[in-house]
C-alpha cells in the first residue's frame, strides 16, 4: 500500500512537471496563433482567442500590392535549393576523400575542419561585409548562398563521412578489384548506400535560409532581396508593435511548414550527430 | 645490370635535385610526374608572380597613394598572397619527400614503373585531392579568408574617419588592443561585455543542459505513458524557426502591453516588472527564453543515448540493492556525459555567440550609462554594434580577435573530448 501510495505520487509529480512545461512550450505558440487572427495590427488589445476573428492578415500577405511577401518566399527558395545542392555536393565529396582515402595532409585536413567547425560565420562578419562590398556581392541572393554553402561544410562533413565510415569498407574494396574507378565507387556504391544521410544534409541546409536571420541582414539591402526571415524582421522592427499581427502571420506560414519537416527528420540527426562523436 | 643501377641510384641526389621541382621526379625516371611538376611550379611561378608581388607590396604599405590605392583591396590581395605562398610551401615540401621516397623505392630494387602504371598511380594518388580540392577551395575563400582579414584589421587604424578608399589604413600594432583595456569608456564596457558573456554562457547553458536531463530522465521512466506525443511536444521549441520565436518573446516580454505583465505578473502583485528596460530583468528573460529554445535539442540527444543504455547495467544495480540515486549518479550520468560530452561543449560555444537571441530580443539593450554597448550585449553582438552602428571596424576586429581566442579554448577541450582525437590513426 505505502509503495502504491509513493509510486501514486511520484507519477503524479512527473505529470505535473510535464503539464507545466507543456503549457510553457505551447503557450508561446498558440498565442502567436491566435495573434495572426486578430484583425488589428497592433500587440495592444490583441487576444490570445479574438472575439472577431479573421484571416485578413494572411489575405493581405498574398494579394496586396505593397506585399513582398511572396518575392521573399521566392527568394528564400532559391536561395534554400542553391545552397541545398551545392552543398551536399561539396560536403560529400569531401566526406568521401576523408573517409576512404589516406593521403598527404588528411590529418591536419580534419583538425582544420574540427577547429573551424567551431568558428561561426558571423564571427568574420566585419570582413565578410567588407570583401562582398568589394567584390559587389553585396545585397545579392548569390553573395548569400556562397556564405552558406562554405560555412555549411565543415560541419556537415563530419555528420557525412562518420556515415560513410559505418559502410563496409569491403563494399568498395571488392568493387576496387573488379576494377571500378574512383568515380564510379563514389557514385554507384557510397552515394546510394549513404541516402539517408545525404537526404537530410539537404534538407537541413535546406531549411537554414528559412531560419536564419542574422546573415541575410549583413548581406542583403534591398526590400526585393530580402529573405523570409529579415521581411518578416522588419514587419515588428520598422515600426515596433505596428504589424506584429502581420508578422505572427507571416511566421505561421513558414513555421508549420518547417516544423512539421523538422519534427521528422530530427532523429536523423540526432543519431547522425551522436554516432559522428562517439565512433569518430 | 639492373642492380647496378638501383644501387647506384642516390636518394640525396634525388631530394637535392627536387629543389627545383620535377628535377629529382625526372631523375627518378619518374618522366610524367616529373614533367608536371616542373610545368606546375613554373605556372605557379608565372601566373601569381604579379598578385604575390603586389600582395606582398600591399601587405606591408597598405598603400602609398591615398585615394588611389585602396587599402582593402591591398590588404585582401596581400591574404591571397599568403594563402597562395602557403599552398605553394606545401606542394614544395610534398615535392621533396615525394622525390626521396620514389628515389629510396629504386634503391630498394623495386621495379621501375612503367608509363602507364605511373599514370594510374598519379591518377589514384592524387584523386582524394581532387574530392577535397572544391570544398577546400571555397572554405578558404568564404570562411578561412574572412577569419584573415579579421585578424589583420584587428592590427590596423580603419574607423569612420579615416575609411578608404579616400584614406589610406595603416598598421598600428597593438593599439587597439591596449585601447580596450586602457582607455576608461573601452575598458569599463570591455570588461562588463566580458564578463557578463561569460555568466551568459555558463548560466543559460548550464540550466538547459540540466533541465533536458531531468526531463529525459523522467520521459525515459517505464510508467510515463505516451512517450511519443510529451517527445514530440518537449521537442517542439527546437522546431519552430528561433528568429519567429524570440521575436514573439519580445512581444510576451514587453514591459507595458505584453502578456506575461499584463496577465500573470500584475494581476499578482501590482507592478509590472521592466523586463525590457532594466538589465538586471533583461538578463532573466534572456536566460529563461535561451532554456525554452535550447533544451530540446540536448533532450533529444539525451533521450537517444538513454534509449541505448542496456537494462543490463540497471539489473545489475538492481541485484546489489543501489537506490535510483547511486543508479542515476553511476550508470545514467557517466553514460549521458561520455557519449554527448563534445556536443556539450559545443552547446557553450553556441551560447557564447549567440547572437540571434541577444539582438533580436533587445539589441543588446537596455542602454547603460558611461558605456558604448548595452546592458546585456554580448561580444559578439557588441561587435556587430560596433560594426554596423558606430563603424569602428580595427576595434571591431580586436574584439572578434578575442573571442576566437576563446573560442579555441572551448574547441580545445572538445579535441580532448571527442574519442576520435585520442585513436588518431584510425579517424
Amino acid at each position: 500500500m505505502n509503495h502504491k501510495l509513493k509510486n501514486g505520487i511520484e507519477l503524479t509529480g512527473i505529470y505535473g512537471f510535464l503539464l507545466v512545461m507543456f503549457i510553457i512550450i505551447l503557450y508561446p505558440l498558440l498565442w502567436t496563433f491566435g495573434l495572426s487572427l486578430n484583425p488589428g495590427s497592433s500587440l495592444y488589445g490583441a487576444d490570445i482567442i479574438p472575439d472577431n476573428w479573421s484571416f485578413k492578415h494572411y489575405i493581405w500577405l498574398f494579394t496586396n500590392p505593397d506585399s513582398d511577401y511572396l518575392i521573399w518566399y521566392k527568394n528564400t527558395l532559391i536561395v534554400a535549393t542553391a545552397t541545398s545542392i551545392g552543398s551536399t555536393i561539396f560536403v560529400s565529396l569531401v566526406a568521401y576523400a576523408f573517409s576512404r582515402y589516406r593521403f598527404f595532409g588528411r590529418k591536419y585536413g580534419i583538425y582544420t575542419f574540427l577547429l573551424l567547425q567551431m568558428f561561426p560565420v558571423l564571427m568574420a562578419m566585419v570582413a565578410i561585409y567588407i570583401l562582398l562590398n568589394l567584390v559587389g556581392l553585396l545585397d545579392t541572393l548569390w553573395g548569400l548562398i556562397l556564405v552558406y554553402i562554405g560555412g555549411s561544410i565543415p560541419m556537415n562533413a563530419f555528420l557525412v563521412k562518420g556515415y560513410f565510415d559505418t559502410i563496409p569498407r569491403e563494399l568498395d574494396e571488392s568493387a576496387k578489384m573488379d576494377g571500378a574507378g574512383h568515380f564510379r565507387i563514389l557514385f554507384t556504391i557510397m552515394l546510394p548506400l549513404a541516402k539517408p544521410i545525404l537526404a537530410v544534409v539537404a534538407l537541413f541546409n535546406f531549411m537554414a535560409p528559412f531560419m536564419d536571420f542574422i546573415l541575410p541582414r549583413i548581406i542583403l539591402r534591398s526590400p526585393e532581396n530580402f529573405t523570409l526571415a529579415l521581411g518578416l524582421y522588419n514587419f515588428v522592427n520598422a515600426q515596433f508593435a505596428n504589424n506584429f499581427t502581420r508578422f505572427a502571420a507571416g511566421s505561421i506560414l513558414i513555421a508549420i511548414p518547417i516544423a512539421l519537416v523538422f519534427l521528422m527528420l530530427q532523429r536523423y540527426l540526432i543519431s547522425g550527430l551522436t554516432s559522428g562523436a562517439t565512433k569518430g | 645490370m639492373a642492380s647496378d643501377q638501383t644501387r647506384s641510384h642516390s636518394v640525396k641526389i634525388a631530394t637535392l635535385l627536387s629543389i627545383i621541382p620535377g628535377l629529382g621526379q625526372l631523375y627518378n625516371k619518374r618522366f610524367i610526374k616529373g614533367t608536371i611538376f616542373l610545368i606546375l611550379s613554373a605556372a605557379f611561378l608565372i601566373v601569381f608572380y604579379d598578385i604575390l608581388n603586389i600582395g606582398y607590396w600591399g601587405l606591408f604599405t597598405l598603400g602609398e597613394i591615398p585615394a588611389v590605392d585602396d587599402s582593402r583591396l591591398l590588404l585582401s590581395q596581400g591574404i591571397i598572397a599568403l594563402i597562395l605562398t602557403s599552398f605553394g610551401l606545401t606542394f614544395y615540401v610534398a615535392n621533396l619527400f615525394d622525390a626521396r621516397r620514389d628515389a629510396k623505392k629504386i634503391q630498394d630494387g623495386s621495379a621501375i614503373t612503367s608509363i602507364k602504371e605511373s599514370f594510374l598511380n598519379a591518377w589514384d594518388s592524387s584523386f582524394p585531392y581532387l574530392l577535397v580540392g572544391p570544398g577546400l577551395f571555397l572554405l578558404v575563400f568564404i570562411v578561412i579568408f574572412p577569419l584573415l582579414f579579421m585578424a589583420f584589421l584587428a592590427f590596423t587604424n580603419y574607423t569612420l574617419m579615416n575609411s578608404p578608399p579616400k584614406n589610406l589604413l595603416d598598421w598600428v600594432a597593438f593599439d587597439n588592443f591596449t585601447a580596450l583595456v586602457t582607455i576608461p569608456m573601452w575598458r569599463s564596457t570591455f570588461l562588463s561585455v566580458l564578463s557578463w558573456t561569460l555568466i551568459w554562457t555558463f548560466v543559460a547553458t548550464t540550466i538547459q543542459i540540466a533541465l533536458a536531463m531531468f526531463l529525459a530522465v523522467i520521459v525515459n521512466d517505464p510508467r510515463v505513458k505516451m512517450k511519443r506525443l510529451i517527445r514530440t511536444v518537449l521537442i517542439l521549441p527546437w522546431a519552430v524557426p528561433g528568429f519567429v520565436t524570440i521575436l514573439i518573446f519580445t512581444a510576451l516580454f514587453n514591459d507595458n502591453f505584453g502578456a506575461i505583465n499584463r496577465d500573470i505578473i500584475m494581476p499578482l502583485f501590482g507592478d509590472g516588472i521592466p523586463w525590457l528596460s532594466d538589465p538586471f530583468w533583461t538578463r532573466i528573460a534572456l536566460i529563461g527564453i535561451q532554456t525554452w529554445l535550447g533544451f530540446p535539442f540536448v533532450f533529444a540527444l539525451f533521450t537517444g543515448v538513454l534509449q541505448s543504455i542496456s537494462s543490463e547495467w540497471y539489473e545489475a544495480a538492481d541485484m546489489d540493492g543501489a537506490s535510483r540515486m547511486q543508479k542515476f549518479r553511476f550508470i545514467t550520468f557517466p553514460h549521458l556525459m561520455f557519449a554527448t560530452a563534445p556536443l556539450l561543449i559545443m552547446q557553450y560555444a553556441g551560447n557564447f555567440n549567440n547572437f540571434n537571441l541577444i539582438y533580436l530580443f533587445n539589441q543588446g539593450g537596455p542602454a547603460v550609462q558611461g558605456q558604448n554597448a548595452g546592458g546585456t550585449d554580448i561580444l559578439i553582438s557588441w561587435v556587430y554594434d560596433l560594426t554596423f552602428q558606430s563603424s569602428q571596424f580595427s576595434i571591431a576586429a580586436a574584439i572578434s580577435l578575442i573571442l576566437g581566442l576563446i573560442v579555441a579554448i572551448f574547441a580545445f577541450f572538445q579535441f580532448r573530448k571527442t574519442s576520435t582525437f585520442k585513436e588518431g590513426g584510425e579517424m
